[in-house]
């Protein structure tokens, strides 16, 4: 039997119910479609979803429980594994965090260093984001040729640190070393190639008609809902709300920059998908400013309590090898307190709540993780939307397994 | 909604809407901490997200302090005025006797899984939660690991103690 309704967006629904039998799917754990570790448990009536339950944790690794027993320079590389697609902000998040606990000012060039670095994690965060969401509606194409632009920003990450994916960028206090010649060459190479390529993806999909109908409506969210649940982030500014870290609480001298938050109207797949587009077309404007105004000075602070000093240095000066030693063994002196620091993540307010007891390592550390808390929502999102709007949904939303459960 | 939000006009309405003693302070890095006690702990918020403006649930954590006594854990809560732009952290101390706190659930949906996390990590049992049950964890796991009791490596080894940093 079937009875016809209409959704929110005033398209004509038919509701096939197979003799009203409700049948148990399990999406996941290791599921094509889900992109990482997701199980959900659905109820099903035909195709349509009555109910869904999420299992979390597949691949939680105890960071909090590992920070506690490491010196503040090695958590570095655990945040890495936070959100990996977009490390350096992670990194770089972490940097801020203890700068603020430590109370360390940077040079004006580090934070731009820092503005380009993070935004180009960010365009790298989006553009995986908004080829899945093409992937996942059938259009291999666009994928394919955002992977190389994602490509050339993971040379640059190369050509910065030497790292790729888990980049463990950058040191408290600045950055190991100053950029060099050759990415600054790759830098403007990308920046000259990427808007064409980038507009050109941009014309396979936003206006397409078949994505189009495949994604308006799908997995909506209402700015209520998404303020009641914490959302943060592109899924945010997507349902309406204008919160953006960088804006509200600029860090890294973000105030010195133009830059507009794109946000959507309803909340669904296409709005996300919109927000994302235009932020990645803000993060390459951001960029060329901080390029073009890219002041002269040091790559890093002058804080030898957590700054490694030159490895030259260390064999030949005394003082040089202390702080050497004191910092590789995780003996610098830091302030009792408690901070909370955020940055505007790849998928919103990334944050770290950090108490130190003045010991070696930190005595409590919370990652306020985006996805963790954005990703409790998604059976309401998909509750009565068939099941391929679902897909649609959770790669939409960007949920990362890694931040998802740390 | 008041119109000119400061720490004075937070700290008036927290503790007007408690019931009993609340303490608040400012921190060195400008954040307004206030101590609330579990049992006013949903009045304080409901006056801070229905009059004073913090919609927004940025966080929720617990800490383990072994050495307090009667305050063992630590609720930890961060609110933020999306539009003033303040944020105000309450915390909640507990005794290990009773590890007990009501649900934030009815008032931010999103409560919900930070509180199991919570849960989770530190076994603090919150009051009317819908469904309180480990969620990063195994579910037959029988303590909760981020509790300072429990060792992250094996406890005899001593390489890593802070005696040997001078500490």
């Amino acid at each position: 039997m079937s009875e016809i309704t209409f959704n929110k967006q005033g398209q004509m629904v038919s509701r096939d119910t197979i003799d009203g039998d409700i049948a148990t799917l399990n999406l996941g754990p290791t599921h094509p479609a889900t992109h990482g570790i997701f199980q959900n448990v659905l109820k099903v009536d035909g195709e349509r979803i009555i109910e869904a339950e999420q299992t979390v944790g597949y691949i939680h690794r105890a960071f909090e429980k590992l920070a506690e027993r490491r010196p503040y320079n090695q958590i570095t590389p655990i945040t890495d594994r936070l959100n990996y697609c977009s490390s350096p902000i992670n990194n770089i998040g972490w940097h801020l965090t203890v700068e603020k606990l430590a109370g360390i000012e940077v040079p004006k060039r580090v934070d731009y260093m820092r503005v380009i670095i993070m935004e180009l994690a960010r365009i790298a965060d989006h553009l995986v984001c908004n080829s899945v969401i093409g992937v996942d509606t059938g259009a291999l194409t666009g994928f394919t040729y955002m992977f190389q632009e994602r490509e050339k920003i993971y040379e640059l990450f190369e050509e910065v640190c030497g790292a790729r994916l888990t980049t463990n960028i950058g040191r408290i206090g600045g950055f190991e070393r100053d950029f060099s010649p050759t990415f600054h060459a790759k830098l403007n190479k990308f920046l000259a190639e990427f808007s064409k390529n980038f507009e050109e993806f941009d014309k396979l999909l936003t206006r397409n008609r078949i994505f189009m109908d495949r994604v308006i409506g799908a997995g909506p969210i209402s700015p209520e809902r998404a303020l009641a649940y914490s959302f943060a982030g592109p899924n945010l500014r997507a349902a309406g709300v204008d919160y953006d870290v960088r804006v509200m609480n600029p860090y890294c001298s973000y105030d010195d920059f133009d830059f507009i938050v794109p946000i959507g109207k309803d909340g669904d797949t296409y709005d996300r998908y919109m927000v994302r587009q235009e932020e990645i077309r803000q993060s390459v404007h951001i960029i060329k400013q901080a390029l073009a105004k890219m002041p002269a000075g040091d790559f890093h602070a002058n804080v030898p309590d957590f700054y490694l000093p030159p490895k030259e240095e260390v064999y030949r000066s005394m003082e040089s090898l202390i702080y050497h030693f004191k910092i590789v063994m995780g003996e610098t002196a830091i302030p009792k307190g408690e901070v909370y620091f955020s940055v505007e993540g790849g998928n919103g307010e990334l944050g770290y709540y950090l108490v130190s007891d003045g010991g070696r390592t930190p005595y409590r550390l919370h990652f306020r993780r985006p996805c963790f808390i954005y990703y409790q929502a998604y059976p309401e999102m998909i509750k009565d939307s068939v099941l391929s709007d679902a897909i649609l949904t959770m790669s939409s939303m960007n949920v990362i397994a890694g931040e998802l459960d740390a | 909604m008041a119109v000119h939000l400061n720490n004075d006009s937070i700290i008036h309405a927290v503790s007007t809407a408690a019931g009993s003693q609340t303490t608040a302070s400012v921190d060195n890095y400008g954040m307004l901490n206030v101590i609330v006690s579990a049992d006013d702990i949903i009045s304080v918020v409901k006056e801070l997200k229905e009059n004073q403006g913090f919609i927004f649930l940025t966080d929720l954590c617990a800490a383990h302090y072994p050495e307090r006594k009667n305050t063992e854990f630590e609720v930890v809560y961060h609110l933020h005025n999306l539009v003033t732009n303040h944020r105000v952290r309450l915390r909640v101390q507990l005794s290990e006797q009773k590890v007990s706190v009501p649900t934030l659930v009815d008032l931010y949906p999103g409560a919900n899984w930070m509180e199991r996390e919570t849960f989770d990590f530190y076994g603090v049992n919150f009051e009317g939660h819908p469904n309180l049950k480990r969620i990063l964890n195994m579910d037959d796991m029988d303590y909760h690991p981020l509790r300072k009791q429990y060792a992250l490596e094996d406890e005899t080894r001593d390489d890593k103690n802070n005696t040997f940093f001078g500490r």
